[in-house]
């Protein structure tokens, strides 16, 4: 049976892609991921079996954006606490008293600029949000253009102008912890901190410190580390937080589109053909 | 007035000879008897533009929170019982959905410019067709009938104001010309939609959800149906809930005060 296998399409980080398994597979040609993310993956040691691997890039790119921006009005206005609210069957609430921040022309800074970042301007765009970015290289100028985004050279100018700061960065050894106790100190206290990238890229203890001391207003987390989180972790238990279960790009739509990617790859590799999505060990 | 606190009635108007003016936080006023008020000689305004983007935000957040199933989604996240997260729970997808918007007016048409980004395609009812570029702006199309709108959308907005002509505007009919896959958002008032039937139609599959920032009345009695559907969000009319437009409705409350009070043009009055 082992000798059969030629393609391996990886759903949801299974099966585990280890020495033991690339041995016992000698006629593996290429592992095909269901998402955008390689980081559970170790490139060298597969490459080294010179087997291909390749992602799905296009079709994540909508349903991520639209978690972004789900995770980012809801914590903004406060849903989760606000269905609670009334559903409970404890009585008299005080309407009056319960304020959201407001959306619409507010600063959103994108942090990575990617494809799935560069969805989330776009959408932003149409809420008025005023948009700044920080990513590795700066983007042409009709495409800042087209959402009327700023380019923040620097990380910290964004920290300290955004009232949504939305990370939606690659995880690589550079953004391990991109986020810690020195950005969030630079971020407002009124500010929002949304993370649809990977659990990884934030330094936890230190969020869970600036979201119990008032550092930072609130944060929307799709991904933490690991996940789930342990059942008594502190992120958990806080009222201004809201966690979603890793939802990035699960529709029904997108996990049909993620299957076509991943078809298309293997077929490609299978047939010694260029893979449209080949990921290279860097 | 805040919150429809104190109720108008004849009983409070005949105890204040002076009264000039009501002024009313808020777009709705579907709570005040407009011809009591008039036959008092008392001028009304109230507040329709401070609402309009943060209510278009929450019909979206609403949307949004529905399709990718957020709460029920926190909820697992959050729950002592998770173990794992299971690889196929699924929501839907908004980009290349249909959205039919009922009322176009100004919070209606801000639900379509945000909708737009999502690549969503656009269907809209509304007593009168707007112009052509109004519309190509968006990219809606308009549906004379509403049951051409309710048959082809996968999300159903209420966005109309509430009118002897609205009252149970989505009822049994309605609910059932509509998808069984589809979701029904109100950002209206709970009274323009046939709470009962909307029950048995959530119950029945006849559609798929719904997220309501409204209801009749709110907040709902404890024991409602809707509050214990699976496949509901409620949250406590908060469409405009947020400090800086709340700070915006009171200034625009005070402006119009003054002017009554001086006998000048009144910002935003209701005739």
């Amino acid at each position: 049976m082992s000798k059969k296998v030629q393609a391996i399409y990886l759903w949801w980080h299974k099966p585990v892609i280890e020495q033991e398994l690339l041995q016992s597979l000698p006629n593996l040609k290429v592992i095909a991921n269901s998402g955008v993310g390689m980081d559970h993956l170790d490139l060298k040691l597969v490459a080294s079996f010179g087997v291909k691997m390749a992602n799905a890039p296009h079709a994540v790119s909508s349903s991520t954006a639209d978690t972004g921006m789900a995770l980012l009005l809801a914590s903004a206005r406060r849903l989760v606490e606000g269905y609670h609210i009334a559903i409970s069957s404890g009585m008299e609430y005080c309407e009056a008293d319960f304020l959201g921040v407001e959306v619409t022309g507010a600063t959103l800074g994108i942090i990575g600029m990617g494809r799935i970042g560069y969805k989330i301007a776009l959408r932003a765009k149409a809420f008025e949000m005023n948009i700044l970015y920080h990513n590795r290289i700066r983007r042409k100028e009709q495409e800042e253009q087209a959402v009327g985004a700023a380019y923040c050279e620097k990380i910290d100018g964004l920290l300290q102008q955004a009232d949504f700061v939305m990370v939606v960065v690659s995880p690589t050894p550079q953004t391990h912890k991109l986020i810690g106790k020195r950005e969030l100190e630079l971020m407002k206290p009124t500010a929002t901190l949304i993370n649809i990238s990977r659990g990884a890229v934030i330094d936890q203890e230190a969020l869970v410190t600036a979201l119990q001391t008032g550092v930072t207003r609130a944060a929307a987390l799709d991904v933490t580390y690991p996940e789930p989180l342990p059942r008594d972790h502190a992120l958990l238990k806080l009222k201004n937080v809201i966690i979603t279960p890793h939802l990035g790009i699960k529709t029904h739509k997108a996990t049909y589109m993620i299957t076509e990617e991943a078809v298309e790859n293997i077929l490609a590799a299978l047939n010694g053909l260029p893979i449209p999505s080949e990921v290279l060990p860097s | 007035m805040w919150y429809h606190k104190p109720v108008i009635n004849e009983e409070l108007l005949q105890s204040l000879p002076n009264l000039k003016i009501v002024a009313n936080s808020g777009v709705g006023i579907d709570h005040l008897d407009l011809k009591l008020l008039s036959s008092y000689g008392v001028k009304l305004a109230n507040t329709p533009f401070a609402v309009s983007t943060d209510t278009a935000d929450m019909g979206m957040a609403l949307m949004l929170a529905s399709s990718r199933r957020l709460v029920e989604g926190y909820q697992m996240a959050v729950s002592p019982d998770t173990e794992y997260f299971p690889a196929d729970w699924l929501g839907d997808e908004l980009s290349g959905a249909t959205l039919g918007i009922v009322g176009m007016g100004t919070i209606g048409y801000k639900v379509a410019e945000r909708a737009k980004a999502f690549e969503m395609k656009i269907l809209y009812h509304n007593r009168n067709q707007r112009n052509k570029e109004e519309e190509s702006a968006v990219g809606a199309i308009y549906c004379k009938k509403i049951d051409d709108l309710l048959q082809q959308s996968d999300f159903v907005l209420l966005s109309v104001n509430l009118t002897p002509q609205t009252h149970k505007l989505i009822g049994k009919r309605e609910l059932e010309l509509m998808k069984p896959t589809a979701t029904l958002i109100n950002i209206s008032r709970g009274l323009v939609v046939d709470q009962d039937a909307l029950v048995e139609a959530l119950q029945n599959k006849v559609i798929k959800a719904a997220a309501l920032d409204v209801t009749y009345p709110e907040p709902l009695p404890r024991d409602h149906p809707l509050l214990k559907l699976k496949n509901v969000i409620i949250t406590p009319h908060i469409g405009s809930a947020t400090k800086k437009t709340r700070r915006l409705m009171m200034e625009n409350m005070i402006e119009s005060i003054q002017a009554g009070l001086t006998g000048l043009p009144i910002p935003n009055e209701v005739l």
